[in-house]
């Protein structure tokens, strides 16, 4: 049995899943948070190039490369960020990070 | 059921369960470790599906800039490890077992190069160079969007120093005067002495 399109889907469904319990399940850490949202765009690449792969088309691969990069950069900007908050706050319990609230 | 089959199981497998360790193991470097593989996995399903360029840039922007990125965030934050250092020696094992799961995988993977590729279905041109493919339509058809990639980055870059950088004096913390250094002068910094021959300044 050769590997089809629909076993890349599922793998891509699945990290996309685990990405997105790990946000919602998570109440003690965002660092967790900022990994789940890595994985959730990792398992959008394998969609991006598996579907490159079967359509023939390197399409997929650019936009998977482009996505890499916006990733990395959102990441670098996600972390600098809770590097400030910890500074100010000297916590990063995601319970605690309600300022904003209503 | 082939080789590659074998490999991509193996690979897609332990992608989902080292994900799933990822979220739920209590200590957050083991939880960044955890992602490490993930990403490593996944580079690996690149590989199969005739992406190399794709896989070489996950390992060195993903695992090799953000992954290390998030480990020094975890690190620089202060997270109670005391729960970590009761369980040290219990964890022994499963840290060989990922270990060796990890060679296998090396292994295997760099065995399946000569297996051939999924699908079956061979491009048009015979084997073709992906990077070169890549680059070829990168610079061409999508040179905008790469363009503004790179504002992003440029963005992303000023935006991480802004919100990072402490300026002004903190005891006990040396730091540069910019302004003072730029606007020396040659009196404040060259003195010419007379030096007899044969003696020291």
């Amino acid at each position: 049995m050769t590997m089809s399109l629909n076993h890349y889907l599922v793998l891509s469904a699945l990290l996309f899943t685990v990405g997105v319990l790990g946000i919602f399940l998570n109440r003690k850490n965002v660092i967790i948070i900022l990994m789940s949202i890595e994985m959730m765009l990792l398992a959008v690449n394998v969609n991006f190039v598996a579907f490159s792969h079967y359509r023939h088309d390197l399409t997929g691969q650019i936009f998977a490369f482009f996505v890499v990069t916006v990733a990395a950069a959102e990441a670098a900007i996600g972390l600098a960020i809770l590097v400030t908050f910890f500074r100010n706050r000297a916590t990063i319990d995601v319970e605690e990070i309600d300022s904003l609230k209503g | 059921m082939e080789f590659v089959d074998l490999v991509f199981y193996l690979l897609s497998t332990v992608a989902v369960m080292a994900a799933v360790m990822v979220i739920s193991v209590r200590n957050p470097v083991h939880s960044v470790l955890f992602l490490v593989l993930t990403f490593f996995n996944v580079a690996g399903l690149f590989v199969l599906l005739e992406a190399e360029f794709l896989a070489a840039i996950l390992v060195m922007v993903y695992m090799g800039a953000v992954a290390v990125l998030f480990l020094f965030v975890v690190m620089m934050l202060d997270v109670d490890f005391s729960r970590l250092r009761q369980g040290m020696v219990q964890h022994l094992p499963l840290g060989l077992a990922v270990g060796l799961i990890f060679l296998a995988e090396l292994v295997v993977v760099g065995a399946s190069a000569k297996a051939g590729a999924i699908g079956g279905q061979a491009t048009a041109a015979g084997a073709v160079n992906n990077v070169a493919e890549i680059g070829r339509v990168l610079y061409s058809r999508y040179l905008y969007p790469f363009e503004l990639a790179s504002l992003i980055l440029l963005v992303a870059l000023v935006g991480a120093v802004v919100l990072t950088l402490r300026d002004g004096k903190r005891p006990g913390v040396k730091q540069q005067d910019i302004a003072m250094q730029l606007s020396r002068t040659r009196d404040q910094a060259v003195q010419l002495k007379k030096v007899k021959s044969g003696e020291g300044a």
